[in-house]
C-alpha cells in the first residue's frame, strides 16, 4: 500500500519530470552555442557544459547570482531570456501537478487506506472487527472503549467516521469509510490478523450482514463472527453456514417479553446480567397476565405474537392490514374508536410496536387516556426519538440497537455468562429472586459486570502459582480485600468451570484449583483489585496469609535466618 | 499501434545508441569523444528514466533500475569531464579521457539490457 502511494505519486509526476528534463537541456545546449564577450568588451568562446549548466541550475530555481562567471554578451542574454521563462513554465507545471495529485480524492483515500492498515498491523492486543458503526455499532464501540478491549471499525459513511474521530476513546481505535460487505476491506481492516479476535456484522444493511458473515467464514473460518438479521430470511440464510451468533433484535425482545410475563424473576435476573455494565439499575418490568392489545403485525408483531399467545395471552390484534390472532381489528390504533373496539377497557397491557416512531407515541398516549393502568411496551425504531420516548416513559421499552449491542457486548466478554444463563432454564423463581436481590445491592444502584478469569499462567499467574505450590484456598479467602484483609470484597461468584464441569453459585468453602474458570459478577473496580490479587505474588501473601513481604530474595534470606 | 510504446521504445533505443556513439573509438583520444554526445545521452536517459517510472510490473521495476544505473554511470562520467576541465585545469588528457569513456562505457551496458528488456516484453506480448 505504500508502495503503490510511491507508484502513483511517480506516474503522475512522468510528465512534468520529462518537461523539466527536456527543457534543462534546451536552456544549456543553447548557452553553450551562443558566444559570449570578455572583460574588454572582445567576442569569447561561448560557455562550456559545466558553466551553463551551472547557470541555468541557479536561474531555473530562482535562486539568481547574477551573470557569473563574466558579464554576458547581448546574445546570451537574449538566450537567456528564453531560458528564464521556459524555466518558470516548467516548474510552475511540476507544482501544480504535485498540488494537484495531493488534492485527488483518490490519492487521499489511498494514503487514508494505507495509513489505517498500517494501524490494524501494528496493533498488538487481541482486537474485534465492527463493521458498521451506526446506533448499534456506537453504542458497541463506546463501552468496548470502557472495558478497555481493542477494536478496528470499519463503516460505510465517511462522516460517521469523522464523527468516529471526534469522540476521544481511550484506546487507539483505526477506522476506515469502506464498504464491509467487500472482502478486502474486511482483510484490510485485520480480519487475518493473527489478535484478531471475532467479527461483529451490525451494519444497517442485510444483505452487507450477510456477505460479512459469510466472507469469515471462508477467509477466517476460526473466527467467531456475531451478525444482526431482521428478516426469518436472512436468520435462515446465515445459520445456513454455521454463524456463530445470529441476534435478530425482535425475536430477542419477543422472547424477553414472553418470559418476563412468565417468569418475571428470572427475566429480570438475565436483564441484570446482561444490560451494559456500570449503568442505572433498569426499572424492573412486571408485566401481567390476561388479554394484551397488539398494534402492529409485521416482523416485530409477529415474533411477539408467536412467543405471547405461547405464554398463555390472549391477544387482540390491530393493523391495517389485519391478519391472524385472537382478534383482528383493521386500523393503526392511533385513534380511540379502534382501541376500544379492540377491547382496551378489559385489556391488562398494550404494545405499540409499528415501525413508526410517532405512531407507537401516539398510540401509547391515547390508551393511557382511555385506561391510565395500562401496561405499555412501545417500540422505538430511532435512538434519535429517546427524548420522546424518555418523556413518556413506557413500562417497557424496546429499542432494537440496544437490544443487540447488550447482546453483542455480553457475548464477547463473557463467554461463560453464556453458560450461566443456560444453567437458569433450570432453576427456580425463588432461587432467581434470591440471586436478583444480591445484584441490586452489589454496586450502589448501578449493574454489575459480569467477568470471567482463568487460573492459569497467562491470565492470574500469582493464584495458579499458589496453588501449585500447595498453598490450597478457597473462594472466600481470596474474595478479601486487598488492603485490609479483615474485610470481603463485594463481588458474586457466579460459576466455578472445572473440566467442562460446572458448579453454579459456589459457597466460599469452594476449593479452587489450577485450571479453574471462574464467572463473577461485581463493580469495575472490585473487577481490578480481585485481578490484581489473582496476579500479584505480594498482592496474594497478603491477601492468603496477611505476610506483607516485598518479594526481595535478599530480605527472604535474612528473615530466613532470623 | 500505441504511441506511448512508440515514444518509449524511441527514447530507450535512443539513450543506448547516443551512449554508443560516445563511446566508440579509442578509448584515450578526447577528439574521438565529444561532450555534447555526452551531454545529449545523458539527456536522453534521464527522460528514458522518467518515462519508466510507475510501472508496478516486475520488467518495469528492472527497467527502472538498469535506467537509473545507466544515469548514474553518465552522471559519474559528466563529473569527472567537469572535475578534470573546469576544477583541476588539468583538461581532457589521455587518462581522464579514458575514465569518462569506460564509466560511459559501463552506461551503455545498462542501455544495452534495457533494449534487451525491452525486446523480451515486445516477444513476451506477442500483440
Amino acid at each position: 500500500m505504500v508502495n503503490s502511494t510511491f507508484f502513483l505519486v511517480l506516474r503522475r509526476m512522468r510528465a512534468p519530470i520529462i518537461l523539466l528534463i527536456v527543457l534543462y537541456a534546451i536552456s544549456v545546449f543553447g548557452l553553450t552555442l551562443v558566444p559570449g564577450v570578455d572583460g574588454d568588451g572582445n567576442p569569447a568562446p561561448p560557455l562550456s557544459f559545466f558553466h551553463a549548466f551551472y547557470f541555468i541550475s541557479y536561474t531555473a530555481t530562482t535562486i539568481g547570482f547574477g551573470e557569473i562567471p563574466n558579464a554576458f554578451s547581448d546574445a546570451q542574454r537574449l538566450w537567456v531570456i528564453v531560458c528564464i521563462y521556459l524555466s518558470v513554465v516548467g516548474w510552475s507545471y511540476a507544482l501544480i501537478t504535485l498540488i494537484a495529485l495531493l488534492q485527488d480524492k483518490g490519492f487521499q483515500n489511498t494514503l487514508t487506506a494505507s495509513r489505517f492498515q498500517r494501524r490494524v498491523r501494528r496493533l498488538k492486543e487481541p482486537f474485534y472487527l465492527v463493521c458498521g458503526c451506526g446506533e448499534t455499532g456506537g453504542l458497541i464501540c463506546r463501552n468496548f472503549d470502557r472495558l478497555g478491549q481493542a477494536f478496528v471499525v470499519l463503516e460505510k459513511d465517511e462522516l460517521r467516521v469523522e464523527e468516529l474521530d471526534l469522540l476521544d476513546f481511550k484506546t487507539d481505535t483505526p477506522a476506515l469509510a469502506a464498504d464491509a460487505s467487500l472482502p478486502d476491506n474486511l482483510l484490510l481492516a485485520g480480519l487475518q490478523h493473527p489478535k484478531c479476535r471475532g467479527v461483529l456484522a451490525v451494519t444497517n444493511d442485510e444483505q452487507a450482514n450477510l456477505a460479512i458473515a459469510i466472507a469469515v467464514h471462508l477467509l477466517a473460518p476460526k473466527l467467531p463472527i456475531i451478525a444482526r438479521a431482521r428478516s426469518p430470511s436472512v436468520t435462515a440464510n446465515m445459520a445456513s453456514f454455521n454463524t456463530d451468533h445470529i441476534i435478530n433484535p425482535f425475536e430477542r425482545f419477543a422472547d424477553h417479553l414472553a418470559l418476563a410475563v412468565a417468569a418475571p424473576e428470572r427475566f429480570r435476573l438475565i436483564e441484570l446480567l446482561t444490560s451494559l455494565p456500570d449503568s442505572p439499575i433498569p426499572a424492573p418490568h412486571r408485566p401481567p397476565r390476561g388479554h394484551w392489545i397488539l398494534c402492529g403485525y409485521g416482523r416485530f408483531g409477529q415474533a411477539v405474537a408467536q412467543r405471547l399467545q405461547a405464554a398463555g395471552i390472549r391477544l387482540s390484534i390491530i393493523d391495517p392490514t389485519a391478519p391472524g390472532g385472537d382478534e383482528r381489528i383493521v386500523g393503526d390504533g392511533t385513534e380511540a374508536g379502534t382501541l376500544i373496539a379492540a377491547g382496551i377497557a378489559d385489556a391488562s397491557g398494550i404494545i405499540a410496536g409499528s415501525d413508526n416512531d410517532v405512531n407507537n407515541l401516539s398510540i401509547a398516549v391515547t390508551a393511557t387516556e382511555l385506561k391510565p393502568d395500562l401496561f405499555v411496551v412501545t417500540r422505538q425504531n430511532q435512538v434519535a426519538n429517546s427524548a420522546l420516548f424518555q418523556a413518556y416513559g413506557p413500562e417497557f421499552a424496546m429499542v432494537p440497537s440496544h437490544i443487540v449491542a447488550h447482546e453483542c457486548i455480553a457475548i464477547l466478554t463473557t463467554p461463560l455468562l453464556a453458560r450461566f444463563l443456560d444453567e437458569l432454564g433450570r432453576r427456580d423463581e425463588s432461587w432467581c429472586h434470591a440471586l436478583v436481590e444480591r445484584l441490586q445491592t452489589l454496586c450502589n444502584g448501578l449493574t454489575p459486570t459480569v467477568w470471567s478469569i482463568r487460573l492459569n499462567a497467562s491470565e492470574a499467574p500469582a493464584a495458579r502459582l499458589s496453588l501449585m505450590r500447595g498453598r490450597a484456598f478457597t473462594l472466600a479467602e481470596i474474595l478479601r480485600d486487598d488492603s485490609d484483609r479483615s474485610r470481603q470484597l463485594p463481588a458474586i461468584p457466579l460459576l466455578v468451570e472445572r473440566s467442562d464441569r460446572i458448579h453454579l453459585l459456589p459457597d466460599g468453602d469452594f476449593e479452587l484449583a489450577a485450571g479453574d474458570q471462574l464467572l463473577f459478577a461485581s463493580s469495575l473496580t472490585t473487577l481490578n483489585r480481585l485481578k490484581l490479587t489473582l496476579q500479584n505474588a505480594n498482592e496474594i501473601d497478603y491477601v492468603l496469609d496477611g505476610k506483607t513481604h516485598s518479594g526481595s530474595w535478599l530480605w527472604e534470606k535474612i528473615a530466613g535466618i532470623r | 499501434m500505441n504511441l506511448e510504446k512508440v515514444v518509449f521504445g524511441f527514447f530507450i533505443v535512443l539513450a543506448a545508441t547516443l551512449n554508443f556513439g560516445f563511446f566508440l573509438g579509442d578509448i584515450d583520444r578526447p577528439e574521438l569523444h565529444h561532450v555534447y554526445e555526452l551531454a545529449a545521452a545523458l539527456v536522453v536517459s534521464l527522460i528514458a528514466t522518467a518515462l519508466k517510472f510507475g510501472d508496478r510490473t516486475q520488467i518495469g521495476a528492472i527497467h527502472l533500475a538498469t535506467s537509473l544505473v545507466a544515469d548514474l554511470q553518465l552522471i559519474a562520467a559528466a563529473v569527472t569531464w567537469a572535475v578534470a576541465v573546469h576544477v583541476t585545469g588539468e583538461g581532457m588528457t589521455a587518462s581522464v579521457t579514458s575514465s569518462v569513456v569506460s564509466l560511459s562505457g559501463g552506461a551503455l551496458f545498462a542501455n544495452v539490457v534495457s533494449v534487451i528488456l525491452l525486446i523480451v516484453e515486445t516477444v513476451m506480448l506477442r500483440r
